[in-house]
């Protein structure tokens, strides 16, 4: 009986974070091919130690943070927000001004790591409960209006505070990823540098991967856990059916204001972590391409689980590469290859002036899209195929496979 | 907006004239939103489906209307006995067809499959359309800004103590006839089966309503307004240099517009156009210069927001809207 999978004979055996041993077991080998991943030691694996393979994983750990929280908000509790960028934002420039450089052009305190990415989440949680009294007046589509007016309102305000952002298409300069224990001169851990650690060499961007990835789990757990204590139900019943809710005595208003704090709380801290990662950041960046991305994340992901939003931000953040990758493949195709493959990809690709097709590496804007306008008209295109043929998204069909070799080889 | 900035104080600093400029200015930016607040309402009444693509179709019918009128000089090469300025016309209204068109196209193949789905998936699908087609539109446009052709350039009239551009009194104008033409199909066969449609759609259908065709008519409608919406968008005060890749963000403020107005009201919408246009037009003319040089570049931009904001703190189904009444 011990062995049979779902079947609990407790609650807190079924509540809790892996019940299966086949889940702690995936969740441990996982863990480790992560942890590895810098190493080269897993065959097959090795390409992703790359230094730009090592940054994609790095800000697939960042926008999963911020997509964490966008779950707590989108998944959990069931509010449409499209406002995700704006906290970003927020968190972003709070550690900007609080970790910044002293003296220069823009406000800056030099304060240490362990003061500043805190402070990001907990300022950008501030804000958002602030927000959150004209959020939870509105419901549905108007919310989703609501949230779209404050990316915009906030795109102004970070535009129109030089001596905090450095202005329009100027940007400033963000604190690094470093360990100090207050002020000094040499900072404890150095995660932008190069160097030995513990007698293992290892570049800067693989430190910064190890680190993100540490910051990433802690906040899978975070949410993961939220889901699973009274507020999380409450958000949760919220979601279903708010009416109900209420009835049942869970707090509607409240509810609904805590969850745009914590979410942002997510959102700010992602929002620090990617100014420190990128270095410097343009106040245009927190636009509402941004808050799409997030949505986007969640619904390719799987709304409402946490390994759901997980998987869409991996999905999201690879696809450019890979598309990247992809155009140049079709394009060389087209060019040397010959037979089928090459008449279809030079139906694509144009390779010349006047060759006609969709997409082209060539520099400049004609003829077709380039790479980056290919690669988001793919990704809109991709979001429209999720929705209308896969509304559980990527969590879905992984769902459906699982069920399929579960009971295989029986149908069912 | 410097554009429109630069406009309303090149007539003068005078306090009336400064007013009487702005409110002019005004009312025309407000026709425009309110033919795009229109189009949202049709579609959002028809099919209760809010459509964030709206500005890329107005882009994208902005763009039709100047490669018609500019590049291919269509239909007008067929007619050059015509004044140029009916040419114009009929090579707006060629592009308004078009526009149409791909709104029908639109609804069959992205909207028609998510019609009674979540919420969240219906708002993200036309998000993403949003994204699709303004990245083509901004692609076919260019790295510069296409010139619209249009006839009347930065030509001015003196109203009074106003100068106002030729091409908003066009606006206003064609607003008029628009809305008296959504007015007079409301009263039409059709226009009464989309009204049906709108208040039950099960009970229409047994009244041998095609529920499906109401859909692609609304949004062939919305495209079309969109799309009339986009070119005057393109033109002389909005835009000294015709449509370029801001004319899909533009379209954005018309949501805070439907949301003043109340989402699901034609008036609503028209009224939400012209408070948001007024508001984006005032807060140009007076909150500008040294004391206001706190609020840094592109206030008036977010002046709609602003508005909507304040609205929705006092009247959570804006001005007009009904009231939703939810089953427990």
């Amino acid at each position: 009986m011990r062995t049979r999978p779902r079947l609990f004979v407790s609650y807190g055996s079924e509540m809790s974070l892996l019940p299966t041993w086949t889940q702690k077991t995936a969740a441990l080998v996982f863990l480790a091919v992560l942890v590895l991943i810098p190493f080269r030691v897993i065959p097959g694996l090795g390409f992703l130690a790359d230094n730009d393979w090592l940054k994609i994983l790095s800000r697939i750990a960042i926008f999963a943070i911020a997509a964490l929280g966008a779950h707590v908000l989108s998944g959990l509790a069931g509010q449409i927000s499209l406002g995700h960028a704006f906290f970003i934002g927020i968190g972003a420039y709070t550690a900007a001004v609080l970790g910044g450089e002293v003296g220069k052009a823009h406000w800056g305190l030099g304060l240490p790591i362990w003061i500043w990415l805190p402070a990001a989440g907990v300022v950008a949680a501030t804000v958002g409960a602030l927000v959150a009294p004209t959020a939870v007046r509105v419901r549905g589509i108007y919310l989703a209006i609501v949230t779209l007016g404050l990316v915009f309102i906030g795109e102004w305000i970070f535009r129109s505070t030089p001596f905090i952002t450095g202005g329009a298409q100027a940007g400033r300069k963000f604190p690094r990823f470093e360990f100090r224990l207050w002020k000094e001169e040499a900072p404890l851990v150095d995660f932008t540098t190069d160097g030995p650690w513990f007698g293992v060499e290892m570049s800067s961007e693989a430190k910064t991967y190890l680190l993100l990835l540490v910051f990433a789990i802690v906040a899978l757990i975070v949410a993961k856990n939220i889901q699973r204590t009274r507020i999380g139900r409450a958000f949760m019943s919220i979601r279903d059916r708010d009416i109900a809710a209420e009835v049942m005595g869970v707090a509607d208003a409240k509810h609904k204001t805590i969850a745009f704090a914590l979410s942002s709380a997510f959102a700010g801290m992602g929002g620090a972590m990617l100014g420190a990662f990128l270095g410097r950041l343009v106040p245009e960046s927190f636009s509402l391409l941004l808050s799409v991305e997030f949505v986007a994340m969640l619904l390719i992901g799987g709304l409402g689980t946490a390994s759901g939003a997980l998987l869409g931000t991996a999905f999201v953040i690879v696809l450019p590469r890979v598309v990247q990758d992809f155009t140049h493949l079709l394009a060389s195709t087209a060019e040397t290859g010959t037979g089928l493959f090459a008449g279809i990809a030079n139906l694509i690709v144009a390779t010349s002036e006047t060759d006609g097709g969709i997409v082209s590496t060539l520099p400049g804007t004609s003829p077709g899209l380039n790479v980056g306008e290919f690669n988001i008209v793919l990704y809109g295109l991709l979001l429209i195929g999720f929705l209308i043929f896969e509304p559980l998204g990527l969590y879905g069909i992984w769902i459906r496979v699982r069920n399929y070799w579960k009971a295989w080889p029986f149908t069912y | 907006m410097l554009e429109i900035l630069a406009f309303a104080q090149a007539g003068g600093q005078d306090a009336a004239e400064k007013f009487a400029n702005a409110t002019s200015s005004g009312i025309a930016l407000g026709a425009i939103y309110a033919l795009l607040a229109l189009g949202l309402v049709l579609i959002y009444k028809a099919t209760q489906v809010l459509n964030f693509a709206h500005g890329a179709i107005a882009a994208l019918g902005a763009f039709f209307a100047a490669y018609l009128a500019t590049v291919i000089n269509f239909p007008g090469r067929y007619a050059t006995f015509l004044p140029v300025t009916m040419q114009w016309i009929l090579s707006a209204l060629v592009a308004v067809l078009l526009t149409a068109v791909v709104g029908l196209v639109l609804e069959r193949l992205a909207i028609r499959p998510m019609i009674g789905e979540p919420l969240f998936s219906v708002v993200m699908i036309t998000i993403a359309l949003d994204i699709v087609i303004r990245t083509i539109t901004v692609d076919l446009i260019g790295a510069n800004p296409r010139p619209m052709g249009d006839p009347w350039g930065a030509d001015v009239v003196n109203i009074g103590p106003a100068v106002v551009a030729k091409t908003e009194i066009a606006t206003v104008i064609v607003t008029i006839i628009t809305l008296i033409g959504i007015a007079l199909f409301f009263r039409s066969r059709y226009g009464v089966a989309m009204r049906a449609t709108a208040f039950d759609q099960e009970a229409a259908m047994a009244q041998g309503i095609s529920a499906g065709r109401i859909f692609a008519m609304a949004w062939a409608i919305g495209a079309a307004l969109a799309a009339t919406a986009g070119i005057f968008s393109s033109l002389f005060p909005r835009s000294a240099i015709g449509v370029s890749n801001t004319t899909a963000f533009f379209a954005f403020r018309a949501l805070p517009a439907i949301v003043i107005g109340g989402l699901d009201s034609i008036t609503g919408a028209v009224v939400g156009g012209f408070i948001v246009g007024l508001a984006e037009s005032y807060a140009g003319a007076y909150l500008t210069g040294e004391a206001w040089s706190f609020l840094g570049l592109g206030f008036s931009g977010v002046m709609p927001y602003i508005v909507m904001m304040i609205v929705l703190l006092i009247r959570p189904y804006g001005l007009f809207g009904t009231e939703e009444i939810r089953r427990v």
